[in-house]
């Protein structure tokens, strides 16, 4: 009987005229109105995850496409061949806000709905939020590019010294995070040279010291290649790792550490914002509001694919978590760490040239 | 009006795919490739600075990376060959007829597992915590744990590990056809049986080996993922350079320009390859 009355439910002809009648119904149907309860973020890794997610989705009964990007060029080259209205929400480093706003991708956000007061002041950074009065994106997320290591093999005090990047006792121990602004910046600051003061004239001998570390090198490679090189024992050491390669892994692998050296170490900030032609300016500010929220902070700081500290100090984070993201040591870090230095246009691409010939080395 | 008889249509679904899929893709890659970036928007200037770039720029690191592409691949190819033949031709000739089915089944299995996954597989067994050191260490062999990851070697062995098979697969395509009876030939007129292989097995064979080795050297030169993987971005090659345009600079331009040179050097390949290629014997 139920066979029968399967086979009958789904005959070939009553499948054709469903088919043909939900496909008519999409076709005809405003792109708007077919995706008005949907929500699409061009983003990092860290906010594609259910733990997320799923809480703002399932409070405004909306379906959420996450889009994920691993560089600036590829969310770029992913806008130029997008049509206006395709996203609604941005992630991207802070240092990249204020390219996105000069190109007009961006849209304001309510200044007002910001929790401000609880933001870590460091990271407030107008200049890099703010244009013409008008605020385009909220800092989110922040963490540190220093030096991770695995500490059975890399004593705490070695890992403390900037030297410890190209000192040959570890020869073909260290692993080199592939991201030239933090890579380089470090190289600077061990050096003696402090980010923001880098110029031209110092890049020949930034050059050296990284094809020095790079001959002294097990590999060059993004977060998951360093992040598996030092949990396999392929290095013992990650130049530019910091608590976003290992704080998530260090319940299981309490040997996973890092640290930041007494010379310094480069500070990273992502930022949120909408996107000016999205279609649903409301919503993607509310997701924006939940974000920078206790709770959402809370799961950003937390998320799978990486954990970093947030940018509200009233993040909802239990003893341990705070342990493993060294909060109470966040006063100091940020006192002796530089943000993401982003040259002008001319030392930009010469950055870029002396990476490039760095990995050709 | 014989220009408009039906048959000859029969051919036009193929040339519209190959119109749509790969020669106008290929026309806007070029176009691209005379094109400049200016203040982040790409303009088509009909410049050939891409070109330009690509021997002058980065001290020579685009030259090298090519060299470099160049290089892995043709050992890999070279390697791939090396493994598959003797593999056909025992699958071909050794094996009985009603196991050659589940024999070649066997043979492509590693192709149902993801790339990238196989990829990271090679890592954790090829790393000093792995299966290799572990056991060469328990043997006695090493004292301390060998880095065999993250260098060309690992490189050539997760690419040989993909393409063996698939030269395996066009290798024994090739070496069924062949009759039994030229072999049988050749010894009753008093050829050993290396000498029948040397004399008209092997002769026979070599279209399916230039076609799969072919097909290898294509595949090899543009992957992008063993190397990244496997390689650690200890030397660069071409395709990782490609990517380096794109993913940090989003300079499409440059990135053309560089896919246009590694398809010249397919193009290349093609023509040493040409001779050999006898589609319809694999």
């Amino acid at each position: 009987m139920i066979s029968s009355m399967g086979r009958q439910a789904i005959s070939r002809r009553r499948a054709l005229q469903a088919g043909g009648a939900a496909l008519a119904s999409l076709s005809f149907m405003p792109k708007g109105a077919r995706a008005a309860d949907e929500l699409n973020l061009l983003v990092w890794c860290d906010h594609t995850g259910p733990g997320l997610l799923d809480p703002f989705a399932e409070k405004h009964g909306i379906k959420i496409n996450s889009k994920e990007y691993d560089l600036p060029g590829v969310a770029y080259s992913i806008l130029e061949q997008s049509q206006p209205g395709d996203w609604d929400v941005f992630v991207a480093d802070t240092g990249d806000i204020m390219s996105a706003v000069s190109k007009g991708y961006l849209g304001e956000l309510p200044d007002a709905d910001m929790p401000w007061a609880d933001i870590f002041p460091d990271l407030k950074q107008p200049d890099s939020h703010y244009k013409d009065g008008k605020l385009y994106a909220v800092p989110e997320k922040f963490g540190y590019n220093t030096i991770a290591f695995n500490n059975t093999k890399v004593t705490q005090e070695e890992a403390s010294h900037a030297a410890v990047m190209w000192d040959p006792k570890f020869a073909g121990r260290i692993a080199i995070y592939d991201y030239y602004i933090p890579t380089m910046e470090m190289v600077a600051i061990g050096l003696g040279i402090k980010p923001q003061e880098i110029t031209k004239m110092h890049l020949p001998a930034i050059k050296e010291k990284l094809v020095e570390m790079k001959k002294l090198s097990s590999l060059v490679g993004d977060v998951p290649t360093t992040q598996n090189a030092l949990v396999t024992g392929a290095a013992d050491i990650i130049v530019g790792g910091g608590e976003f390669a290992v704080a998530g892994l260090m319940a299981e692998k309490p040997e996973l550490d890092w640290v930041l050296p007494n010379e310094g170490g480069v500070r990273w900030s992502q930022s949120i914002g909408i996107f000016a032609d999205s279609t649903k300016k409301d919503l993607a500010t509310e997701f924006v509001k939940y974000i920078v929220s206790p709770e959402g902070q809370g799961r950003l700081a937390t998320a799978d694919c990486y954990w970093a500290m947030p940018a509200n100090s009233k993040a909802n984070l239990d003893d341990d978590q705070k342990k493993r993201l060294r909060w109470d040591q966040q006063p100091g870090f940020i006192a002796k760490s530089y943000p993401y230095f982003f040259g002008d246009a001319e030392l930009d691409a010469a950055m870029q040239e002396v990476w490039t010939e760095v990995l050709g080395a | 009006m014989k220009g408009w008889n039906l048959k000859n249509w029969g051919h036009a679904p193929a040339l519209a795919w190959t119109a749509v899929f790969f020669v106008a893709p290929l026309i806007a890659m070029l176009v691209m490739s005379f094109s400049a970036r200016i203040d982040g928007k790409i303009t088509l200037t009909w410049t050939l600075d891409n070109y330009r770039s690509f021997l002058t720029r980065a001290d020579g690191t685009f030259v090298g990376a090519l060299w470099n592409s160049i290089e892995v691949t043709v050992l890999t190819t070279i390697i791939s060959v090396l493994v598959a033949y003797p593999l056909a031709y025992i699958l071909a000739y050794r094996v009985p007829k009603n196991w050659q089915r589940f024999a070649l089944v066997l043979t492509v299995l590693p192709f149902w597992t993801s790339y990238v996954v196989r990829s990271y597989s090679w890592l954790l067994v090829l790393s000093e915590n792995g299966i290799i050191n572990q056991f060469l260490l328990w043997a006695g062999i090493l004292d301390t744990p060998i880095g065999m990851g993250n260098s060309r070697f690992a490189t050539v062995l997760g690419f040989v590990h993909f393409f063996a098979m698939l030269l395996t697969l066009t290798i024994y395509a090739n070496l069924v056809q062949i009759k039994d009876s030229y072999r049988k030939a050749a010894n009753d007129l008093g050829a050993n049986g290396w000498q029948a292989f040397w004399y008209i097995t092997l002769p026979l064979s070599v279209p399916g080996v230039a076609v799969g080795a072919f097909l290898t050297f294509v595949l090899a030169i543009g992957d992008y993922i063993t190397p990244q993987i496997l390689g650690g971005a200890k030397e660069m090659l071409l395709p990782q350079a490609v990517m380096l345009q794109i993913g940090r600079q989003a300079d499409f331009p440059l990135a053309s320009a560089l896919s246009m040179i590694l398809m010249l050097v397919i193009t290349a390949a093609f023509m040493v390859f040409a001779k050999r290629l006898k589609m319809e014997r694999v």
